[in-house]
């Protein structure tokens, strides 16, 4: 038997405003765009990986989803994490274009990370290994 | 208003002043990161939000909220004279 992750969602609280994030700051290729009635069955890819794992930028319609997402970012807890090459890097580059981070890069054991606010109700988090 | 000694008797709550002291303005996904990256420290979110309650309470903790997000602040103020009652000179 072989299983693998092809599909791992967030949800967002605007779906066009999402796609721009995902793609012009984070740098995530789209991949669908299906319209399904008042939402889009929206994915994107890691650039390096198209085939790869998508991630649904799912509306967040459902009352509790707004509930459940609030009390983690008002805690700083990611909803999801991201892996980058160089944390530093790419937090400099993002800053520099107005993305807001919620903790600067980090040194966490085997790992650099950092946390920004994706504008959309979440946080996500960058992680890099040392 | 808690008591500044109380509040800082305790291991893991000077743990959280001395990450403070290093980066101040963390939430507490990344205080919690950092005592369990850094000190093995393996409390559960909830007790260490309640070591964090403390320490408001001790006017050590300021937290503020930045956009979505509360970040925790430190403050050094009520430390300030704490000793004096002892340190003063005595007059012979």
């Amino acid at each position: 038997m072989s299983i693998r992750i092809n599909l791992t969602s967030i949800f967002v609280d605007d779906q066009a405003r999402a796609l721009a994030f995902y793609t012009a700051r984070l740098g995530f290729l789209p991949k669908h765009d299906v319209p399904l009635g008042e939402f889009r069955w929206l994915t994107v890819v890691g650039p390096d990986d198209p085939e790869g794992t998508e991630l649904l930028l799912e509306p967040d319609n459902h009352p509790a989803a707004r509930t459940f997402r609030t009390a983690l970012a008002d805690d700083g807890i990611p909803a999801a994490s991201f892996a980058v090459d160089d944390v530093y890097a790419t937090h400099a580059a993002l800053a520099a274009q107005g993305v807001r981070f919620t903790q600067d890069p980090t040194p966490m054991g085997p790992v650099v990370t950092a946390v920004l606010d994706d504008t959309c109700g979440n946080l996500v988090q960058l992680t890099a290994a040392t | 208003m808690g008591d500044v000694f109380q509040a800082i008797a305790d291991p893991t709550r000077r743990l959280i002043l001395d990450e403070l002291a290093e980066r101040d303005g963390q939430s507490l996904f990344e205080l919690c990161g950092r005592l369990a990256m850094r000190h093995g420290v393996g409390l559960t979110r909830q007790a260490i939000s309640q070591h964090l309650a403390l320490l408001e309470d001790a006017d050590l903790v300021h937290s503020q909220r930045a956009g979505r997000t509360k970040l925790h602040h430190l403050n050094t103020r009520p430390l300030r004279g704490l000793t004096d009652r002892w340190l003063h000179e005595r007059e012979e």
